[in-house]
């Protein structure tokens, strides 16, 4: 017989707050929801920010320590962009879920305040018409209902839902926040991290809790329990920095068939070129020896590319634009030939 | 069977090209808790080899048993009922799909397949693993709604269904996708390598290889293991006892695509247009990816142009690839780019040459 394994758990899932006090560096937020677990009064709200700030998790621990485990079934719809949430789910099921009243049976130790909760995940990613049929249902049944937006770009939100909710923006981690947070992880699982790998770990992440942990399982899966930078960077899919310096170094070369030939090399490696723009423009913006206007021609190009990058394009030929167009930048060569 | 077929490797243990990747999945897989996956590199580099051997792997000779079924989908969206076939390669413990093959619709596919594997979960037996193995291929071509769907159902049914996810580029997966799995990037072989494993396929077959022959198809297959292992059988076929200078034919297309570029040095004319419409046609319908022939003609005009002009024709082919990913019909982008092509080289031998 097999010894009982634990069932297998994300550690992104394991560590998540379940208390909104323990949601890390969002003071605002955290001030306005602990009054509200005192005094019961919630508007709707709508929180925005990059991925990994704690968005989600908020939501989910003020609705869980609002209603406790029994109450939160019946009284917490949560909708992501995994449910289909075209204009027939606004006008069923959220309207049928919104319309229903809700009884003042309490638990002990829960607030239980009269009215449910709607939990719209990765709002953002809602169609207009869907959103716009929300407004009315909002207000309709503002009395026992609250609604609960979450989204990365609040321009995406309509400007009339917008309006009728608190906003609060979620900022990226700091450093040390996060240095905080892995520590804490590290000595539950009893991991080694030591300082170098700390720092790398935090700056690969870009302030993104969930990244970091993310990373930090898949290195502590593959390499045991001591974990050195060059573990993270392998998992993370970052690109090693002489990869991106050897093309700069082609592209310097001035030959084009140079550069060519890197272009096709990195291709075969199998890099992600989006990652390794990225990381190209790192490495431009923060050389010393390249001219000013040489620079902006070199990332205006890059974010053509980037958008290209994101209509599907082919990751070979623009990689070669890219080279290209910098080779030109780089030896003031004109944008269109001129004969 | 093919050699290809024959000699990929069966387990991880038996993986050369990508020891280092292989032992990082048999760690992984000894742990018993296994994270979603995400194998990304171009094509022929080996990722299918490395998901299939991680599979037996985890769980033995069963996941060997494997049946082709065309399934059809019935999906309720409220409105109306949408029926999706699509054909699946499953066994007792996997299941194989290629959702982008169902179009627009794929979000439903992915969304439903993973559902109903969530409900009939199999039963913990004799310590064996509660998880059923879900592997989607080409999840690149997958619509971004599709994509995003598949964020939080992969965290919600994590308990009983691991993703393995397999695609060329990792660029045109979302980063929320990404960041959930645990990524393998999977670089296609060295040419070292590539010798290493015809030699090594030639010893078992009992085959004499010339000095340098091996060598010769390696560096004919850019870097990809399993056009060097066709070609080699090609050239098996074709004459054996192998003679020392003897050479793998160059593809078909390849070479009917080398054609369009010298028609299109030769003479720059709209007649010349008319000519190579036709041929693009004949590409076309005979399946052959619109991007391919780009990027083939490019590499082709580029081995005998100026370098000033190269710049200019890298550009123009990147932007035209744009386009064509953007519209519907490759024919047009294809045509536009042959034109832009002969009206700057035009311009370019009466400004040289008068």
């Amino acid at each position: 017989m097999a010894p009982l394994v634990p069932m297998s758990q994300p550690w992104v899932e394991k560590y998540r707050p379940r208390q909104v006090k323990d949601v890390a560096h969002q003071e605002e937020v955290i001030r306005v929801l602990t009054n509200t677990l005192q005094t019961a009064d919630l508007p709707h709200m709508l929180f925005y920010g990059p991925p990994g700030t704690g968005k989600t998790t908020t939501a989910l621990a003020i609705a869980h320590q609002l209603y406790g485990p029994e109450l939160y079934k019946s009284r917490v719809l949560e909708l992501n962009a995994s449910d289909d949430r075209g204009i027939n789910v606004v006008r069923t099921k959220i309207k049928d879920f919104a319309a229903v009243a809700v009884g003042t049976t309490r638990k002990a130790g829960y607030p239980c305040p009269p009215y449910k909760i709607i939990i719209l995940d990765e709002a953002d990613s809602m169609t207009e018409d869907a959103q716009n049929a929300l407004r009315r249902t909002m207000e309709t049944y503002s009395k026992v209902t609250r609604f609960f937006f979450i989204c990365n770009y609040i321009s995406r939100i309509i400007e009339p839902l917008a309006s009728r909710c608190a906003k609060f923006r979620f900022k990226p981690l700091s450093e040390e926040v996060m240095s905080s947070r892995i520590m804490h992880i590290c000595n539950e699982e009893g991991l080694n991290l030591d300082s170098q790998a700390l720092s790398t770990l935090s700056a690969i992440s870009q302030g993104d809790l969930r990244r970091a942990i993310t990373y930090l399982q898949s290195a502590a899966r593959l390499f045991g329990s001591s974990i050195s930078p060059t573990d993270l960077i392998s998992v993370s899919g970052v690109i090693p920095e002489d990869v991106v310096k050897s093309l700069l170094a082609a592209c310097r070369s001035g030959e084009f068939d140079v550069a060519n030939k890197e272009v096709s090399n990195i291709i075969a490696e199998g890099y992600p070129v989006s990652q390794l723009m990225a990381q190209f423009l790192d490495v431009i913006v923060s050389t010393d020896d390249i001219p000013d206007e040489q620079k902006a021609r070199i990332c205006k190009k890059l974010g053509e590319t980037d958008k290209c990058l994101v209509d599907g394009a082919d990751e070979y030929l623009q990689l070669l634009d890219v080279a290209s167009e910098t080779i030109r930048a780089l030896f003031n060569m004109p944008q269109t030939l001129v004969f | 069977m093919l050699w290809v077929d024959k000699y990929r490797p069966k387990t991880l243990d038996k993986v050369t090209v990508h020891d280092q990747v292989a032992q990082n999945l048999r760690k992984l897989v000894s742990e018993q808790d296994c994270p979603h996956l995400l194998f990304y590199g171009p094509s022929g580099s080996g990722k299918k080899t490395l998901i299939l051997a991680l599979i037996k792997q985890m769980f033995g000779a069963g996941a060997e048993k494997v049946k082709m079924e065309n399934k059809t989908w019935k999906i309720d969206t409220g409105t109306r009922t949408l029926e999706i076939e699509l054909a699946m390669l499953s066994s007792a413990h996997h299941v194989e799909m290629n959702p982008s093959d169902a179009g627009f619709q794929d979000r439903y596919v992915v969304q439903e397949v993973i559902k109903e594997m969530a409900k009939n979960r199999p039963i913990d037996a004799k310590g064996k693993r509660a998880f059923k193995v879900l592997v989607l291929n080409e999840v690149d071509k997958l619509s971004r709604e599709a994509q995003h769907s598949l964020r939080r159902t992969m965290e919600k049914y994590s308990a009983s269904c691991r993703l393995i996810l397999c695609c060329n580029s990792s660029s045109k997966v979302t980063e929320a996708v990404r960041s959930r799995c645990l990524n393998v990037r999977v670089n296609a072989p060295s040419e070292d390598q590539i010798v290493q494993v015809l030699e090594f396929i030639g010893k078992k077959e009992n085959l004499q290889l010339p000095a340098g022959f091996a060598a010769r198809i390696a560096a004919q297959s850019n870097r990809n293991l399993r056009r060097a292992i066709l070609f080699f059988e090609t050239c098996k076929v074709q004459q054996y006892p192998f003679t020392s200078n003897q050479a793998a034919p160059p593809l078909d297309w390849e070479q009917y695509v080398s054609e369009i570029s010298t028609d299109i040095l030769t003479e720059q004319s709209p007649k010349r247009l008319y000519a190579v419409r036709q041929k693009f046609y004949e590409l076309l319908v005979n399946c052959i990816p619109p991007e391919s022939i780009l990027k083939k003609l490019l590499a082709e005009l580029l081995k005998k142009l100026d370098a000033d002009l190269k710049h200019e024709i890298c550009h123009w082919a990147a932007h035209y690839e744009h386009k064509m990913r953007l519209g519907s019909k490759a024919i047009f982008h294809l045509e536009a780019f042959v034109a832009k092509f002969m009206s700057i080289y035009k311009e370019f031998l009466v400004a040289s040459f008068g």
